[in-house]
């Protein structure tokens, strides 16, 4: 499996590790109650087929990327470095 | 149908083995049960005879989307063991390994289980240090674990490379005695044909594609073969859970899907007599009885519905066989396969009667849920039968995850992947 950086171009998997599910929003503490963070830890929606997806460049540039890949085929649809300020940017 | 006896066999081989009937019917779907399990694995296929068996409940029928001994039954690599630490997990498994011990005369079916031991090695004092702890829990829990020094490891499996300046050098070892292996379809097969004679009807090519809901009660599934109303509806569908549920509505399980591989090589004459599993238990072997080392080692650690993995993990896998073996360099590779793991949160199953009214949820086997295979049918139906949990499964609730019970056995927090 190879995973388009967009710093890098196309990498091998073994340079990537996997964060989680970029689905999961972390709840806001003032007014979060239980069940928020019950849903944020523990509930995954776990689709087969696309799903949105963190993993850490951490053999190359470090980036954490925002990768679309679809469970079923390893078929990587888009990736885009993660987070809000950097929004829009790379592929 | 005919039991199987050394007579039985004797008396069709006269006839050129033409007479043997089919091991289970192949019956069209009643338009109702008293209970519907989802999923003809072992898991599906043991809940359905232990129903019949110990609670008198027959009216049942097994729904597979593909065929008996198709799924993660087939797909596993057959270790049989109760090495747990944490009490739940330790008395759960241990009454699986109980019913292994009888199962094939149970099911007067040869599931050829055979307690060749497994043996978890330490390769640092530390290591050493928590096999002992986990062992003494073993004990005080009435499961059988012994503390091998390097001496007795290097006895008991004379393959292992047990020179000071290997990778994963070997200072001992906590060796279970009763724990095995066993054959993995066997127990696919046995099930099936077992709970079949008790009249349960076992429905194959049969795939879930909706449920029939009374406001929020489930009362029926819909199926490529038609529907089906049942009031108790048991969902034992493994790596396919989270799928499987949200068709009923549920989408909040504390389940991640991800890829496990296994490896056979080619067949070779008897050399390793136990099951191994070393590397920081990141690798396992045993051989199987047909001389084929059977093994494997992590997940992929990335969602995975595909049931074929990726490279990097066969990198690994055979890296950390030659440094415990190096002379099984020489060995090819004869087939290799990935499955689904339905891996929970914190790395312990769930048997429960829920998440929604008329539903019963066996799932979170994570790698663990072939020796677990009688157990979980034994409590799954108990659930099913007495809208209650048995006391070996009333710990593995979904509901845990929100009250702070988890059962983390690796101590790894909520990360699927590292469970």
């Amino acid at each position: 499996m190879l995973i388009l950086c967009p710093n890098c171009g196309d990498r091998d998997l073994s340079e990537f590790s996997y964060v989680g599910d970029a689905t999961v929003q972390r709840p806001n503490p003032p007014e979060a109650r239980p069940e928020d963070w019950q849903s944020f830890v523990y509930h995954r929606q776990n689709p087969r087929g696309p799903h949105r997806e963190l993993w850490q460049h951490n053999g190359g540039c470090r980036l954490i990327l925002e990768v679309t890949r679809n469970t079923l085929t390893h078929e990587i649809v888009g990736t885009k470095v993660a987070g809000p300020q950097r929004a829009g940017s790379g592929t | 149908m005919a039991r199987f006896s050394a007579w039985a066999v004797a008396k069709n081989a006269l006839s050129g083995n033409r007479n043997w009937t089919s091991q289970w019917r192949k019956p069209d779907p009643k338009p109702s049960y008293d209970v519907i399990i989802i999923g003809g694995g072992g898991h599906g296929l043991a809940t359905a005879f232990y129903l019949a068996k110990e609670h008198g409940i027959h009216n049942v029928a097994v729904v597979e989307k593909g065929w008996i001994g198709g799924g993660n039954v087939g797909r596993n690599t057959t270790i049989v063991r109760s090495n747990y630490e944490l009490r739940p997990n330790a008395l759960f498994y241990e009454h699986s390994l109980k019913l292994w011990e009888g199962l094939s005369q149970v099911l007067n079916y040869n599931v050829m289980f055979s307690q060749r031991g497994v043996l978890y090695l330490a390769h640092s004092p530390g290591e050493l240090d928590a096999h002992a702890t986990r062992g003494n829990a073993m004990r005080l829990h009435g499961i059988d674990a012994e503390l091998l020094d390097r001496d007795a490891v290097a006895r008991f499996v004379p393959q292992l490379d047990m020179s000071d300046h290997t990778r994963f050098p070997i200072v001992g070892g906590l060796l279970q005695p009763r724990a095995g292996t066993a054959r993995h379809d066997a127990i696919a097969w046995g099930y099936a044909r077992a709970a079949d004679q008790l009249g349960i009807d076992i429905l194959e090519n049969c795939e879930v594609t909706g449920f029939l809901k009374k406001g929020d009660t489930v009362t029926g599934i819909q199926t490529t073969r038609g529907d089906i109303s049942a009031p108790k509806i048991g969902v034992a569908v493994a790596g396919s859970t989270s799928e499987v549920l949200r068709k009923a509505g549920v989408d909040n399980l504390p389940i991640e899907s991800h890829v496990l591989q296994a490896f056979v090589s080619e067949a070779l004459k008897p050399v390793l007599n136990t099951v191994v599993i070393g590397a920081g238990g990141h690798f396992y072997m045993s051989q199987s009885d047909k001389g084929g080392l059977v093994y494997g080692g992590e997940l992929d650690k990335y969602n995975s519905y595909a049931q074929r993995g990726n490279l990097p993990i066969v990198e690994d896998v055979h890296t950390m066989m030659l440094a415990l073996c190096p002379q099984f360099a020489k060995l090819r590779l004869l087939r290799h396969w990935g499955g689904i793991m339905d891996m929970s949160m914190d790395g312990s199953p769930i048997i429960t009667k829920g998440p929604l009214p008329g539903l019963y949820l066996n799932a979170g086997w994570c790698y663990g849920g072939f020796k677990a295979t009688p157990a979980s049918g034994w409590c799954f139906a108990h659930t099913i039968a007495n809208d209650a949990p048995h006391a070996l499964n009333a710990p593995f609730t979904l509901d845990r995850f929100n009250t702070g019970y988890t059962i983390d056995e690796g101590g790894s927090g909520p990360f699927p992947r590292l469970q």
